[in-house]
């Protein structure tokens, strides 16, 4: 340490104790103005002022020191002048000579000197700063000289929160404060209360001092640093200041420990993700605005999957933190920052040693979000249905690519316990991951889409709200009920999906299961349909699907017939193309899955049920929803129909009207 | 010469088609490409109201809109969720294939789609996102 601090002082010959170097880190940042390197002189002016000492001492001090001779203080200079002050106080003669000896801390009027009085330099004699540590007449004192020295900084400040405890730190806040102060402690003379309001001031104080300690083992790193850091949030934030390490993109172990904590109360499986809405409330608490939490999140969800993993999560977090104390937001992630970043801590040469605040920050957060996390989370479950209920109404809104959020659903593991307030994509997420086996085939066809779309256009797409179709909220109740985990996991990948898969997806269960029962048909479409036909007649169906689908049925063979017009087969071939394409997926995905069973309300295989009433209710349920998606796909069928033979018209039409421009063109040009 | 345009339906029945994002490489004329777009949007819709085949159409080779003065080529992109990319392009920068239409369009689809992925984006909010804004940025410089 000594050595560092030799090497601080610019290789000059001083060496500063442990206590000497804190304190005059502590001023020095104090003093910190816009120049790299160079201390406000203004700011050096007022303290050498404090100092009680006379002008002409004062001016030996910055002559002997080489600031006079520089133009400026520079770091070396500012703890040579330190010293000097701290020799001419002590009543030593002012020369370079002399600041070589082991001498008490200069005192400064109307600065903290606290931490000069708990060390073990007692203080001379002369001590008009009698430093009671916890006088309480001296703390306003100090806050208003700092709120001095702020609002003399004149640098933005344009986030209160941070402030605010500066001014009148809250109780509870403050106790919180406590907790990180206490991992900070190394190094810090611990004996330091921190549980009162006014001793957290020396504290910080201190804090701050044993800080840029750190930072005076870089002087070259850190000018740069300061200058870009600002030094007055820091002063808005000396209360709250708790140093880190010298990197500010770098985690320390406290951070990161409590990162971890705080993941724990949003989920608290550490393997798991936290869901994008979740995640946007927690942040939003940071009251950073929302483009800037935007790009935070961009820069953090590295798989980009719309939820953050743990490490996601202290990256997110970390750099929130930064953000609040005043870093700009990097363009993209450093590398200590990069998720392999607890690898490369001992490597990497910190950028900027500045100190980080990352658990003050959520200060104001923090008591609400404690308050609101446990309920929220004792929340969630019961919630958990109408989320489901109000995410599948509200899923059209999101273009959440299929593909996408198929390949990406893998590692997310059920995020149960972490179901937001604004469910849309990420409740859409966690089912369709688990259906992610079945939709990956569908999204790969386009014909999938051409569905998908043919349903939505002409009738709103059946949303299982009332009925419980496949991503039915109830049974999800039922089974947190049950409070089975392994039964949540087995249970919830089958039934659970996206409200718009289940209205394409479930009938073409419905059709391979059919299928399946008999033969596979790939015969040409009469057949299909009939055997269709049949197979809906059989099933236990309403009546009404019948007539409705031999309608929708008969027109297609008409349809197909005045194709055939036209343009001959392939156009019959067309629109039977996609429907048996249709099949091929199922067909794959029901080989690749477990059999299917005969009854075909019944495509889901797990096999091991906890109860045959929710076996039943579920069988009924999804009878239900086949019905409904029957009934809508024979409505959409009727309607393709009846378009093609649209079509067809027009086409015929357009034909004989080019026929008679053709006849009437040589009539126009004679 | 290539602006982009994302227009985004928020829902199949009430058609908005407010544009999300314009972005243009010459600075002028940005108004004329505005339009264009704008009335290349009539052409999107229609092909995507066609029930048939494919609609995930990945691009409408419009080269019927060639002005006398100018000729510019109009590609359009449709995702599931009918939001509408629109490609201008010089028709003079003949070097640009339909692949790499298609692969720009894809390239769109995905930082679209990493856009929608921020929970702090909401939909039909202008698209700010400044990692979209790099890689439409790196495609037109690329074209251009």
């Amino acid at each position: 340490m000594d050595q560092e601090s030799a090497a601080a002082s610019g290789g000059s010959l001083i060496s500063l104790t442990d206590h000497e170097q804190r304190f005059y880190s502590g001023l020095h940042a104090l003093c910190q103005a816009d120049a790299p390197g160079k201390l406000s002189s203004g700011k050096v002016a007022e303290l050498f002022k404090a100092s009680q000492l006379p002008p002409e001492a004062l001016h030996k001090v910055t002559e002997v020191c080489g600031a006079k001779h520089l133009g400026y203080f520079g770091t070396a200079q500012f703890y040579i002048a330190l010293k000097l002050l701290a020799a001419a106080q002590s009543g030593l003669p002012i020369r370079l000579e002399s600041v070589s000896g082991n001498l008490p801390l200069p005192r400064f009027a109307g600065l903290k000197n606290e931490p000069e009085s708990r060390h073990a330099a007692a203080p001379p004699g002369a001590d008009p700063q009698g430093s009671a540590p916890g006088s309480v007449a001296r703390n306003p004192a100090d806050r208003s000289t700092f709120r001095h020295l702020e609002a003399s900084a004149e640098k933005k400040e344009p986030w209160s929160p941070p402030r605010s405890p500066c001014s009148s730190p809250p109780r509870s806040p403050l106790a919180y404060r406590g907790y990180p102060y206490s991992k900070q402690r190394n190094g810090v003379d611990a004996q330091i209360p921190y549980d009162n309001k006014p001793s957290s001031r020396p504290g910080a104080q201190l804090e701050q001092h044993s800080s840029p300690s750190r930072y005076v083992s870089k002087p070259a790193v850190e000018h740069p640093a300061m200058a870009r850091a600002s030094s007055t949030e820091r002063l808005n934030q000396q209360a709250t200041m708790n140093y880190s390490d010298d990197d500010p993109w770098r985690m320390t172990a406290e951070q990161l420990e409590y990162y971890t904590n705080q993941f724990k109360s949003l989920q608290p499986d550490l393997g798991a993700l936290i869901l994008g809405a979740v995640a946007k409330n927690f942040f939003t608490k940071s009251k950073l605005p929302i483009p800037e939490l935007s790009h935070i999140w961009e820069l953090s969800d590295v798989d980009r999957d719309g939820a953050l993993t743990f490490t996601e999560f202290c990256i997110a977090f970390h750099l929130i933190v930064a953000r609040k104390n005043g870093y700009p937001l990097p363009e993209s992630l450093p590398p200590t920052l990069q998720p392999g970043f607890s690898q490369r801590e001992e490597e990497q040469i910190p950028d900027t040693p500045e100190s980080l605040e990352p658990l003050i920050v959520f200060e104001d957060a923090e008591p609400r979000s404690c308050q609101v996390d446990p309920s929220g989370i004792g929340r969630l479950e019961p919630s958990v249905a109408t989320r489901k209920q109000d995410l599948q109404g509200e899923s059209l809104k999101q273009d959440t690519s299929v593909k996408r959020l198929a390949s990406s659903r893998e590692k997310s593991t059920l995020q149960l316990g972490a179901f937001p307030e604004r469910p849309e994509p990420h409740l859409e997420l966690d089912p369709q991951m688990r259906t992610k086996t079945r939709q990956r085939s569908y999204s790969s066809t386009s014909i999938e889409d051409a569905i998908k779309k043919a349903e939505e256009p002409p009738t709103p797409p059946p949303r299982p709200q009332k009925t419980h179709s496949r991503a039915s909220s109830l049974d999800l109740n039922k089974l947190f009920q049950q409070g089975a985990p392994g039964v949540k996991s087995g249970w919830l990948l089958p039934p659970a999906l996206p409200p718009r898969p289940p209205t394409s997806q479930v009938p073409h269960f419905l059709n391979v299961s059919e299928q399946a029962s008999q033969a596979k048909v790939q015969q040409p479409n009469f057949a299909d349909f009939s055997h269709f036909r049949e197979e809906e007649e059989s099933s236990v169906k309403l009546e009404e699907q019948g007539p409705s689908s031999r309608f929708g049925l008969s027109s297609e063979d008409l349809t197909s017939a005045s194709k055939q017009d036209v343009s001959g087969t392939p156009h019959s071939q067309a629109p039977q193309k996609p429907i048996r394409r249709k099949y091929h997926p199922e067909s794959q995905n029901l080989e690749t899955g477990p059999p299917p069973p005969p009854p075909p309300a019944m495509p889901f295989p797990p096999p091991a049920k906890p109860s045959q009433k929710l076996l039943s209710r579920q069988k009924r349920e999804i009878q239900m929803a086949i019905r409904k998606n029957r009934e809508t796909n024979a409505v959409l069928r009727r309607l393709n129909s009846e378009l093609q033979q649209q079509l067809k018209v027009v086409h015929k039409e357009r034909v004989t009207l080019e026929s008679q421009l053709e006849l009437l063109r040589p009539l126009a040009s004679t | 010469m290539l602006p982009f345009t994302v227009y985004f339906s928020p829902d199949v029945f009430f058609p908005q088609n407010y544009p999300l994002y314009i972005r243009s490489v010459p600075s002028q004329n940005e108004l004329k490409f505005h339009y264009t777009v704008h009335t290349s949007l009539d052409v999107v819709e229609e092909k995507v109201s066609a029930v048939g085949k494919s609609l995930a159409d990945q691009r409408e080779l419009y080269l019927g809109l060639l002005y006398p003065t100018e000729d510019y080529k109009v590609y359009g992109y449709v995702t599931n969720s009918k939001v509408k990319f629109v490609i201008v392009v010089d028709s003079s920068n003949t070097s640009l294939r339909d692949n790499e239409i298609r692969s720009m369009f894809r390239k769109l689809h995905n930082s679209f789609t990493d856009v929608m992925c921020n929970p702090f984006y909401n939909p039909g909010d202008p698209i700010l996102s400044k990692a979209f804004n790099g890689i439409v940025s790196g495609m037109m410089v690329q074209t251009s």
